[in-house]
């Protein structure tokens, strides 16, 4: 049905799609992965029009065609819902969903908003949202603006003759568990009116939902495999082309933490509505992981700990001393360090570059007087870029341009320059690709090396259990079941869900 | 009848072409355009009047330029930090009454000790930014309505001093600011040049000036480096006032008297000149330099335009324009899909 024939897409000095070869047929769920940079997004702008090929032809149903914009690919029947979601926070549900194309329930210029608000309905049932269409977007969750975004795109059955082929991009990635079961059943559901194409990192999830895989590497499709042709990790081998085993997560490298050094105790710490009576012990050399749903409580212990949240009632001491006014700013002087889930936010400063971001979190040692040392710290920014063999050109390379993985390895080398030793990681890992994973991996283990601990909140499960020598299972802020895990006597993930749900 | 020439470009290609591929980046293109255009509008002007091109107009362009670029060097560290500062206005008009008062009282010239009325005007400044600063960030009122509402307070605060009356300083040895001149340009550019070697160097040696930079650039990550943001914002507000009080007292200098309105439209002069001269009103982006360059860049244009003989009722409708064509030319706005 929708065809790509030998398309080309070049830019000043990549060559981001090579002669791609791609089809979709009616009602088929097709999958794409690929490691960051192998091609996908460009692939799938070719798709919904934003990018043009240099080479090669798009087809739909045997006729050429060819879109300058992404409105045009949308006129033949190609939405795309996005992973930053594209919904205007400050309008109603209808609003965006009929955003730009208002025109059929405006008489006189005046809109029809019962009208409106009734057509709306309808496509929030195809995605079985039972809300009010007057509501305002802010006001729902992660995963309901989701479905939202989907029935916005669904709105093209209505206007477009031919066959639909919806594009999500990384549409689980802010998604819970039960949450993204359900979207599944509904996408599963939306087969009969659409075709999709599913982009994820999550290898397990495009595995379970896609009929066919094209894996991509380095601008090329590399393979397409057919449902349950090939298992996980032969798909990931082709994705990096070379095998992710079981030393993945360095488990070889995990060594028993020193029991008799507590660096973090939290005694029934409580902030209602977010965790109640969390009491843990972090040694140093432990790589301690929080597992639970999204808001089980994982990111606010973080936050606590970081002196970013007061909590109501309990006790938190740092290497013995207890903690009585709580802010960043003690919590880095007591030695915590904090990698924040949103790196672009909270984790580098875009436009400052290697050596600026370094120091952030401790110019006072780079400075006498309030006047800074910049020789001193340039040379910590190349000591670290060659320790970590951070890939940018120089110590002034701005941050903002780095890839993710080393735009990560910056902020832990700010905190492991500065001394911290008890690092707090949120979804470190998270959007980047295997091989910054992995070394994001050997870090954590050298950081346990040299008797750091450490507090993770994990992207997956088995990152969980690979990295952790103790996991915390957390479930609507409450602590659940603390499991040991030593190489070779580690929880299984049936273990963990147990407690989870 | 280029083909002569052919041999010797294709000979030195590849080297020279990486060379001016590097040179022509995106990113040099950017930091360089608002000193093309500063160099473009002197070379436009001098087209039009040879005159401009002398070292008196220039003179002329640099003591005009002096009080206005304290401004705007102060009100930069603001921008930098995200934040908008528009308290100049009073601040200025305050701080040169002020100034004058403290001066006459302290025996009229620098000689007999009225030199106090230096160190006091210049904490006053600070005070004025203090106060600034506090009720921004206590009262989490937004930068730009608490700075606009303190520029009125010191605007009222200098009417009620003077009694709406002009305060007059005729200290020889103080006016020599303007009148003792070296290479031909007076004291008072000299000042104002080591004032902005001190704003280089606070911007780019000093903790204080990378807190602005990494408040501007990422406000919550600042706060989750553990910075004290709160503190950064007022000491932002209280070195601004500083330079505040610098402008103040070379306005004084400039014109020999002082009066509740003596630092009107240096809210229009500052902003414009920092965006000319390409700081992000967003914050994180731009600094000292290219402050410099926009204030020559209005200042340039001001002048330019009496130099060509412009009438003077279309001169404010100009300045306007060519405002807008520098703002054009000398800013990255790629990036900016929606302007507010």
């Amino acid at each position: 049905m929708y065809q790509l024939k030998a398309v080309d897409k070049k830019f000043p000095g990549v060559h981001a799609l090579k002669a791609v070869d791609f089809q979709i047929k009616r009602g088929e769920i097709v999958g794409l992965v690929g490691e960051n940079g192998a091609g996908k997004s460009t692939l799938m702008k070719v798709i919904y029009g934003a990018y043009q090929p240099d080479g090669g032809t798009v087809t739909i149903d045997g006729k050429a065609v060819r879109f300058q914009n992404p409105r045009q690919a949308m006129e033949k029947g190609i939405g795309m819902v996005f992973q930053e979601q594209s919904l205007i926070p400050n309008l109603t549900v209808m609003e965006n969903i009929f955003l730009g194309y208002e025109r059929q329930f405006v008489r006189l210029g005046v809109i029809n908003w019962k009208a409106m608000s009734e057509a709306a309905k309808k496509q929030l049932a195809k995605v079985k949202l039972d809300i009010d269409p007057a509501t305002v977007t802010s006001a729902l969750s992660f995963a309901q603006r989701q479905l939202v975004e989907l029935a916005k795109v669904l709105t093209l059955e209505e206007r477009v003759d031919g066959d639909l082929v919806i594009l999500l991009d990384e549409p689980t990635s802010v998604l819970a568990e039960d949450e993204v079961k359900m979207l599944f059943t509904i996408v599963r559901d939306l087969t009969k009116r659409a075709s999709f194409i599913f982009v994820s990192h999550r290898m397990d999830e495009v595995m379970e939902l896609s009929d066919r895989i094209y894996v991509m590497k380095d601008g090329a499709v590399v393979d397409v495999v057919a449902r349950g042709a090939a298992t996980a990790e032969q798909i990931q081998q082709k994705m990096v082309g070379r095998s992710v085993d079981q030393e993945y997560y360095r488990e070889q490298r995990q060594k028993p933490y020193d029991a008799a050094k507590v660096l973090l105790e939290m005694d029934s710490v409580s902030l209602p509505g977010r965790i109640k009576d969390i009491s843990l012990k972090l040694h140093a050399g432990e790589v301690l992981c929080l597992v639970g749903t999204e808001g089980a409580g994982r990111e606010a212990i973080l936050r606590t700990t970081y002196g970013m949240r007061t909590p109501v009632s309990g006790k938190l001491k740092i290497k013995g001393n207890a903690v009585s006014g709580f802010n960043p700013q003690a919590a880095v002087a007591a030695g915590v360090g904090y990698v924040p889930r949103e790196r672009k936010i909270e984790g580098i400063v875009a436009g400052m570059n290697v050596y600026e971001n370094m120091t952030l979190s401790q110019m006072g040692r780079y400075s006498r007087a309030g006047v800074l040392n910049v020789a001193a710290e340039k040379a910590l920014a190349r000591d670290w870029i060659g320790k970590l063999s951070i890939k940018a050109h120089s110590e002034y390379a701005d941050c903002g341009n780095l890839s993710g993985g080393n735009q990560q390895k910056v902020v832990l080398s700010k905190w492991r320059s500065g001394g911290s030793d008890i690092m707090l990681l949120d979804h470190p890992t998270r959007g980047l690709d295997i091989g910054a994973k992995e070394d994001v991996y050997e870090m954590i283990r050298d950081m346990s090396d040299d008797g750091v601990g450490v507090i993770l909140v994990a992207d997956t499960l088995e990152e969980a259990i690979g990295l952790s020598h103790t996991i915390i299972v957390l479930k609507d802020g409450a602590i659940q079941q603390r499991f040991e895990c030593r190489p070779g006597a580690k929880p299984t993930l049936y273990d963990l869900l147990h407690y989870m749900i | 009848m280029a083909t002569p020439f052919l041999p010797l470009i294709q000979g030195g290609a590849p080297l020279r072409e990486d060379r001016v591929r590097q040179l022509m980046t995106r990113e040099n293109a950017i930091r360089w355009a608002p000193l093309l255009v500063l160099i473009g509008l002197i070379i436009l002007f001098t087209a039009i009047n040879p005159a401009f091109l002398s070292q008196r107009n220039f003179a002329r362009i640099a003591i005009a330029a002096s009080p206005a670029l304290m401004v705007a060097i102060g009100v930069t560290f603001i921008i930098v930090m995200g934040s908008i500062d528009l308290s100049m206005e009073g601040t200025v008009g305050l701080t040169a009454v002020l100034f004058c008062f403290v001066f006459l009282a302290t025996g009229g010239t620098l000689a007999a000790g009225a030199w106090v009325a230096i160190p006091v005007i210049l904490l006053v400044g600070a005070l004025i930014g203090l106060v600034n600063g506090l009720v921004h960030v206590k009262l989490r009122i937004p930068s730009f309505m608490a700075s606009l509402a303190i520029g009125f307070v010191g605007t009222g605060a200098a009417v009620l001093i003077t009694g709406g009356d002009i305060v007059k300083i005729d200290d020889d040895t103080f006016r020599a600011l303007l009148t003792w001149r070296i290479a031909g340009f007076p004291l008072m550019v000299y000042v104002v040049a080591a004032m902005t070697v001190l704003a280089w160097f606070i911007q780019s040696h000093t903790t204080l000036g990378r807190n602005f930079y990494a408040v501007g650039g990422g406000e919550e990550l600042a706060h989750a480096s553990g910075l004290n943001v709160r503190r950064v914002r007022i000491m932002g507000f209280v070195l601004a006032g500083v330079f505040y009080a610098v402008a103040g007292i070379l306005q004084v200098a400039k014109l020999g008297q002082a009066e509740s309105v003596s630092g009107a439209n240096f809210m229009f002069i500052s902003i414009t000149s920092v965006v000319v001269g390409g700081v992000a009103l967003w914050g994180g982006i731009g600094g000292i330099w290219n402050t410099v360059v926009g204030v020559l860049i209005v200042n340039v244009i001001n002048n330019g335009m009496v130099v060509i003989g412009l009438p003077n009722y279309l001169q404010d409708g100009m300045l306007g324009l060519l405002v807008i064509v520098a703002v054009v030319l000398s800013t990255d706005r790629r990036s900016i899909s929606f302007v507010k």
